[in-house]
């Protein structure tokens, strides 16, 4: 991975969204599959991988449906009828 | 008219009946007819046939369906109501009655309402709204769900319960509209083509079962162009597996029934994405560990170019250089020692052979005064005191004149 890249994604970890760390993780591990890499870079690489992987898995525990209905213009949310 | 009292024909009952029976049912009409009138005198008894009878102003109709027709029906019987019936007339011997085989009833207006959905589905489809080239593909990672359904429907509860089992990260957006009666199919194109239902990724319009009528909102012809002109792929989950509307053919996808709608609309669950986590996450440690690995191969590779070239070799040569050259040097001065021994022991020999000593030997001796150590070779030279020397060894004499 090129340096610049990296460090312009280097968001802190747990302002990701599910999206952007599970894009970032497969940058990573093709960039450690594929590429020669510094060993100390290659370790970075490795714990900020670990971490996205974390923050992917956090994310998909804590999801709950967002459900939102449209008011004219606007969304509102909406309440669903309990059972 | 008489009688006549001979006639050249006789007649009995079952004959007469057989015949009358296959007259009627020669007759093509009458073996595929649709009547309609109101029911009367409804009953199921528990061969599970029904029976009732057909009746309008003037006239009365028996009618009975079998089982296996009545089982496939549709709607539910009751007397009083208006319906339309196909079937064939056929005879009942046993009681000498025409009646209507009946095997398929329907609601009135179902027909026309029929005929009215097949013309507007030619036309629609002569138009091109159906095409498959229309159709586009569902996003299989939708992250916007747009729902156009009823706000109160038991659909809208099982769709989301569905998107909650499967894929909870998405966000939904529910524009209500009603979903039958008159007022359902302006508010159905107005939800469809809301702004902001039109930035998800995919809508579902959707509604639960309910008898052709029911559903017919979704046959609107505003509602299927809505349908068809939609930015955003739609998918049509409405009524039962069974139902066809035309919202269905103008769809991108048909789903036969909401949830399964909802199922459609999630190609990727929330497990596929926790595995392909975890994929990822094992591809990582493989592939830290291979490199962590490629690096010690290659360092353990450098150490033994590095021994190779190594002074270490040149050291020990250098060693045995010396050690071969000292060998050289000792063997050399042994052998120059041992030459110069060998001079040494011929030089005494001869020394030795010339040796005044020699001459002692022989019995002769060396007078020496003693006070000055000089020899005494003439008698005048003779002191008191001298010293003798003779070949083994010295001893004194005193000189007495």
């Amino acid at each position: 991975m090129p340096k610049s890249s990296t460090q312009k994604t280097e968001k802190a970890i747990e302002e990701l969204s599910y999206e952007e760390a599970l894009a970032e993780l497969e940058e990573i591990v093709s960039a450690l599959e594929s590429e020669q890499n510094q060993l100390e870079e290659s370790i970075k690489l490795f714990e900020r991988g670990q971490a996205l992987a974390a923050r992917c898995g956090v994310l998909l525990e804590a999801a709950q449906l967002k459900v939102k209905q449209v008011a004219g213009d606007d969304v509102l949310p909406f309440e669903e009828e309990s059972e | 008219m008489q009688p006549t009292l001979f006639s050249t024909q006789q007649w009995t009952v079952s004959r007469l009946t057989f015949y009358i029976r296959k007259l009627l049912e020669e007759n093509e009409i009458l073996q595929d007819v649709w009547v309609q009138g109101e029911i009367s005198n409804l009953s199921r008894p528990a061969s599970g046939h029904v029976y009732f009878t057909l009746k309008d102003s003037s006239a009365a109709l028996k009618c009975v369906m079998w089982k296996t027709s009545a089982s496939r029906l549709g709607i539910a019987l009751q007397d009083g109501m208006e319906v339309e019936v196909h079937g064939r007339i056929g005879i009942y011997e046993v009681s000498g009655q025409y009646q209507l085989y009946a095997d398929q009833i329907r609601s009135v207006g179902e027909g026309a309402l029929y005929q009215e959905f097949l013309r507007l589905k030619s036309m629609l489809e002569a138009e091109g709204l159906f095409a498959p080239e229309r159709k586009r593909p569902i996003p299989a990672f939708p992250h916007k769900i747009g729902i156009v359904t009823s706000a109160t429907g038991a659909a809208l509860r099982d769709m989301l319960n569905t998107l909650r089992r499967r894929l909870p990260l998405v966000e939904v957006i529910l524009a209500p509209s009603p979903v039958q009666g008159t007022e359902a199919p302006p508010a159905l194109v107005k939800a469809l083509q809301s702004p902001i239902l039109q930035s998800s990724d995919v809508i579902i319009l959707a509604r639960g079962g309910g008898s052709i009528e029911d559903l017919w909102a979704f046959n609107d012809e505003r509602v299927v162009r809505a349908v068809a002109m939609s930015a955003v792929p739609v998918i049509c989950g409405v009524g039962h597996e069974t139902d066809f509307t035309l919202s269905d053919f103008a769809a991108d996808l048909r789903a036969p029934t909401p949830t399964a709608a909802a199922e459609l609309a999630t190609q990727i669950t929330i497990q596929d994405l926790a595995a392909t986590v975890s994929n990822l996450q094992s591809r990582l440690f493989s592939a830290t560990l291979n490199l962590v690995a490629e690096k010690k191969t290659a360092l353990s590779s450098l150490r033994a170019q590095l021994r190779y070239v190594s002074p270490d070799r040149r050291i020990q040569s250098e060693h045995q250089r010396v050690d071969d050259l000292a060998r050289r040097a000792f063997s050399s001065l042994y052998h120059h020692t041992q030459l110069q021994f060998a001079h040494v022991k011929g030089m005494q020999k001869r020394l030795e052979a010339l040796s005044p000593l020699a001459v002692l030997a022989r019995g002769y001796a060396v007078v020496t005064r003693k006070d000055d150590g000089s020899v005494v070779s003439r008698v005048a030279q003779a002191s008191d005191e001298m010293k003798v020397r003779v070949s083994d060894g010295e001893f004194e004499v005193k000189h007495s004149r």
